[in-house]
Parts: structure tokens; sequence; C-alpha cells
């Protein structure tokens, strides 16, 4: 449990005049339509479980009515959950009581919310210190907290402005810095970019990213658009009629969609932004090293069947790329690895998205070469490679190209050697 | 065809005891109000009446400049003026300062009333018959018993003007508290904010202007009761105008009227600037 920052435990949320009686119901695997049918109460979460990781963006994505940002309120129990727990670092919240539940809010948890939910009669800095202010912290030492993170969001300047002078975007950066303020460990957010216009919505997104990178909260994300999901979940929960339908990282979602309705959900998502280029690579079977020599290197593509191979240093970094026309040419010449080895390789990052890749595949001549953050080689992507990391099915088709590839390539191998 | 039946109800008889039993049963009460009232109502004549006249007219100028412009400050200092040239300036300085106390303890009781009412609905479910009668009844039926407690005098007027008065700013009240924004209160709630805090900092602050609303329409009803709260003895302008029915007199009549128009307007017109003060940074979303 303790690895878990929070733990949602078979919880349900049910609306009506007497909640708690219905609850058995859901236990009894009655339907959310006819629970409505025969007592009138509305099942807004249905028996949802999740585990949220320390550190972790976690997307909680459905369409409205999904019950999503009625489990998000369940977080900090603005909705107190019909039935199930809660667990916050072990401990379950719902058991809270008042004094408890108080200091809860105040330290480890704040919310960002869809239209703001700013405190119009406040300027900027105002809002900002609002959390601080009901923890009776001094005026001088809440102001500076509240000035560091109003620069943090980029508002620097704007601290005696009322929330109405400001754009939409600006807005939800006060409700950003006034929730980033608290240092909470866990950032709720509800729907917190759909009021802004797609431009400013992304970046936005790109800020979050950001500021996430330099604070490593825990983000509660809700949202109802699954590009943004996807681009800014670690991890994506799908909820569908107060139930999660499926828990897991994007990747693994577009993979492998759990029924019909995730699928339907996810037709539209642009794949390029999804992949990185360390689902497309390919494992190097041969790598050269420079002090092997042109023999070894014909030899291991002649085994291999390859017509190219990376040549690396002892500790894996790429030198560059050896062709086995130019290996041949060089054997007959008498020259060294070293002479002929081919260093306009282009690389890119594991990290690297598709739609980043694409032009760059297109202009090399040779394959991708893909390398991680120590700058060693970790695999290579050829063109078809990027090409069926766009189609929706099996990514695991790419690996059937690159058979044929190697195939043809076995017959110019052959046709050289003639 | 059939006339009524000859079915007697003496529900009038059973309030009479009711009001008999009040004032021998909670006469300290009726005295501390007595106290109270009087002692606002004193106080706030005695500094208008130390105030040279000139130095008022100067204020009114000031305050109509500072929530209006300069044109209206000016025009209310001449209205103030011309009440002085009709040999009216004590009786306008009573009735400013029967109408102020009126209000101010309107507020007092009305705000924390509204308030109550937005928490609780069994509350406000007893309270909304209650304040439709306060609003509906003929003023002068409670005219009667408040002679019965308070004597005539100014502390009846202001009986009777809390009665007829009281209502907008206890419903505009609830009203405001309860129009709060829903997300506005949740973002108050996440943070963890005690009901006080909530209250105080979030609730009244965002319903201000709706309650300044209210402020506005008791201040002109309590206006609108001056001259009735003359029958039971209030002095001022009221009265004159009710000394003028009596003789006859249109001139005096006119005079005391439009004096009291000319109140209604400067304080119509302040407490709505004071009210699109508070308004200037809550435009709707």
């Amino acid at each position: 449990m303790a690895e878990n920052k929070i733990k949602i435990d078979h919880v349900s949320k049910i609306f009506g005049p007497k909640p708690k009686t219905i609850a058995p119901m859901i236990k009894e695997g009655k339907s959310k339509d006819e629970i409505l049918a025969e007592t009138g109460h509305t099942v807004g979460v249905y028996d949802a479980s999740m585990e949220i990781n320390e550190g972790e963006v976690f997307v909680i994505m459905g369409l409205s009515g999904s019950g999503k940002s009625t489990l998000i309120r369940c977080f900090n129990l603005l909705n107190k959950p019909t039935d199930g727990a809660i667990y916050v670092d072990g401990e379950n919240i719902v058991e809270y009581k008042t004094p408890q539940l108080k200091k809860f809010r105040q330290d480890k948890i704040a919310m960002v919310f869809q239209h703001f939910g700013l405190f119009n009669h406040r300027t900027i800095l105002g809002n900002v210190e609002y959390g601080l202010e009901i923890k009776n912290m001094s005026k001088e030492e809440r102001q500076k907290i509240a000035q560091e993170n109003i620069e943090l969001v980029g508002l620097k300047g704007y601290e005696d402005k009322y929330p109405d002078e400001l754009s939409g975007g600006m807005q939800q950066r006060v409700g950003l810095a006034r929730a980033l303020a608290n240092d909470p460990d866990i950032l709720l957010m509800d729907e917190p970019f759909s009021a802004l216009d797609p431009l400013i919505r992304r970046d936005m997104q790109l800020e979050l990213l950001d500021i996430q990178e330099r604070l490593k909260k825990t983000i509660v994300f809700i949202t109802h658009d699954v590009n943004e999901a996807f681009k800014i979940g670690d991890r994506v929960a799908v909820m569908k009629d107060g139930k999660v339908v499926q828990v897991g990282t994007p990747e693994s979602i577009l993979e492998a969609p759990a029924n019909d309705y995730i699928s339907d959900f996810i037709k539209d998502i642009d794949r390029s932004k999804v992949f990185q280029a360390e689902h497309v690579m390919i494992k190097p079977n041969a790598l050269v090293s420079l002090k092997d020599g042109l023999n070894v290197a014909v030899k291991e593509m002649q085994q291999n069947g390859i017509s190219s191979v990376f040549v690396v240093d002892r500790g894996r970094h790429l030198k560059g790329i050896v062709t086995i026309d130019a290996a041949i040419e060089g054997i007959k010449q008498k020259k060294s690895l070293e002479d002929v080895v081919d260093t306009d390789v282009t690389t890119v990052a594991k990290e690297d998205y598709i739609n980043d890749i694409i032009p760059k595949a297109l202009e090399s001549k040779f394959p991708l070469a893909v390398t991680n953050k120590e700058d060693k080689l970790e695999g290579f992507i050829l063109r078809v490679h990027v090409l069926s990391g766009l189609v929706a099915d099996d990514i695991e088709e790419s690996k059937e190209y690159h058979g044929y590839y190697q195939a043809t390539n076995n017959q110019t191998i052959e046709d050289i050697e003639k | 065809m059939g006339s009524f039946p000859n079915i007697q109800s003496n529900l009038g008889d059973y309030v009479e005891m009711f009001v008999d039993f009040l004032d021998e049963g909670l006469e300290g009460l009726f005295d501390l109000i007595f106290f109270i009232s009087s002692r606002t109502i004193n106080g706030i004549e005695a500094f208008l009446n130390f105030l040279p006249w000139w130095l008022f007219i100067i204020l009114i100028i000031l305050v109509g400049w500072y929530f209006k412009s300069i044109g209206s400050g000016l025009l209310y200092g001449l209205f103030m003026f011309l009440v002085g040239t009709f040999g009216l300036w004590d009786e306008m300085m009573m009735t400013i300062s029967i109408v102020v106390s009126a209000v101010l303890i309107c507020l007092v009781l009305g705000i924390p009333l509204g308030v109550y009412m937005a928490f609780s609905k069994g509350f406000s479910t007893v309270m909304r018959p209650i304040l439709d009668a306060m609003q509906t009844m003929p003023s002068f039926v409670y005219l009667i018993p408040a002679i019965f407690f308070f004597g005539l005098g100014n502390v009846s007027a202001i009986f009777a003007t809390l009665i007829y008065a009281l209502p907008p700013v206890i419903r505009l009240t609830e009203l405001a508290i309860r129009g709060v924004d829903e997300e506005v209160i949740e973002s108050a709630q996440s943070f963890g904010s005690s009901r006080w805090q909530m209250l105080m900092k979030v609730q009244l602050p965002q319903a201000l202007p709706t309650i300044m609303a209210g402020v506005n329409q008791t201040t002109m009803m309590a206006l609108a009761m001056v001259v009735i709260a003359s029958m039971v003895g209030a002095q001022g302008l009221g009265e004159q105008v009710l000394i003028s029915i009596n003789r006859i007199d249109i001139a005096l009549g006119f005079e005391a009227g439009i004096s009291i128009v000319f109140l209604a307007i400067i304080i119509d017109r302040v407490t709505n600037g004071v009210a699109d003060r508070f308004q200037k940074h809550r435009r709707a979303k």
C-alpha cells in the first residue's frame, strides 16, 4: 500500500433521498439504469477502484455524465462516497472527522476547477494567498509564497488586478497558482482547460507538464478530450456510466482497448503524438565496435542478412554506420573501419514522438538511430516502422515488415557475393 | 339567498390579549429596545445638529462626487440648500436621524436573519410567510401596538418602520447567499475553510452587491414610512406633512413633500452608487 499515493477502493456515489439503502444493490450487480428505474436514485460513480502512484499524472477520461467530475470530488470529500474507501498515504479519508478533513484539505490536497472558481472580490494576490490565509499564516509569509507562485505561472505584474480583468487562460493560471501555493502533495484538476480556446489550451498543457517536471506532484486530471488525456497522462482511466472501464498507460490502451466503447473513443486519436520512438524501434541484432574492423562488420551483416550496420564504441555510443557496399569497397582498398564509417546518421531520442520523427525519417538515407539519455544506442527505426506506428491495429506488424526488409536485403547481399 | 351564518371568531380579541400579555410580560425587553432605539436616534441627531449647515452640504456634495459625479454632488447640495430655504432644515435632520437609525437596526437584525435563512431550509420556510405578512399588513395596524409598547414618539415610529422596511434586506441577503457560485463555494471548501471563514471571507463578500440592493430598498421603504410614522409622534418632515393636512395648508404640504422627495433622490442615488462600487469587479462570467 505504501507505494500508492491514492487508492480508490470500490467507491460508489449515489444521489437521491436515501443513498445508503441503495449501496447493497450495486453489490448485487444491478445496473445503473435498473437502480434508477426501481428506486429513482442516480448512481454517479459505480463501484470504482483504482490506484494512483506518487508523482504521476493520472488522467480520468470520460464523456459528460460518465461520473468523472463526481469521482474527483470524492478525492477531497466535496462529495462523500456513499460506499467504499479512499486511502491517501494509507489512511482512509472517508472516515475523517471535520477537523481532520480540514487539515487534510489545507495541507495535502488542492483543486483546480473547470470555471476557475476564483474569488472575484479579491485581487490575484488575494486569491492565491487564500489557502494560506485560512491556515492563519502571517501576512508577510503568505504574500511571499503567493508571489512566488504567481511568478511560477507567469503572471508577474498582475498581482493587484482582479480576476475579471484577466483572460480565461490567465484566470486558470491564477487557479493553478492558488492551488500550488498550498504546496499540496496531490493536485486535483477538474477539466481545467476545457473552458479555454484550443491554442491557449495547448500552451497550458505544455506548461502544466513543465511545472510538473519541476514539482513532481501527484496529479489527478479530468478531461473529456482523449488527445489531452493521452498527451499529459502517465496513466489514463476511462470511465463510462459511472464505471471505470479501463486503466492503463496511453500506449497500452491504444494497443489493446478493453471494449468497443474505448475503441470508438480512441478512433480519432492522433497516434503519432502518443507513440514514441521506443515503441516502434527495433533492437539491433548486430552491432560492430570500432576496433572490430571491416571483416567483422561484413561477417555480421552477412550473418544477419542486413545491408548496413551501426558502429559503436566500447560504451555503446554511436560512432556511425557502415554499409555492405562501403565495407567491401574498403576491404578491397585495404582501408580501416574508421575510414569508411559514415557519420551522417540521424539520431532521435527514445522519448521522441513519432510526429517529430517523420520529417527526420524522410530526410535520412540510413535507418534512424535511437539513443537513450546517456547517448547509448538502444535501437533503430526504419521508415516502415514509422508508418506502421501510425496504423491503428497491431504495432507488432512492424516486425513482419522488418522480416520482409531483411529478406529483400539478403538477396542483394547474395548478389554482391556473386 | 343565504347570508353568512352567525358564526363568530374573535381572533382580534385574542391578538389584543396577546399584545396585552406581551406588554406586561416583556416590559423589560421593550424598555431595552426603547433605550437602544432612542439612544441611536438621539446620538445621530446630536451629531447632525453639531455639524454647521454649510459643512453638511459640503459633505453631501463630496459624497455625491465620490459615488456618482461632481454634477450629482452639486445637485444634491442644491437640494439640501433648497430644503433649508423652506425653513425645514431641522425637520430634515430629524427625519434623516430616524431613517438612518431605522436602517441601521434593520441591517443589524436583517443580515444575520437572512444568512440564517440561507443556511436553514426549515427556518426559511417559517420566515417566508411572516415576511409576506410584514410587507402586506396595512401599516396603520401595527401603529396601535407600537403605541402600546413604546408610547407616542420617535421610538414607536422606528418600530413601525422596522416592520415595514425589514423584509427586503432579509430576503435579498438570503437570495444573495444562496446565489453564490457553486464552484466558488467548492473552491473555498477545497482549501479547508471553516464555516465561519467561508461565510466571512467568501459568501458575504460575494453576496455584498445583492445585499446592497436590499439596503437600498430598505432605505427607500423607511423613507416611505416617514409620514405614516408621524401619526405615532415621529417628528420631522412627516410631521409637517401631517400638520399641513390638518390645516389644509397647500404651501407647507408641498414644501415638506418635495423635501422628502429630495431626500429620497439623494439617498437612493448614493446607496446605488455604493452598490455599484461593490459591483465593479463582479461582472458575470
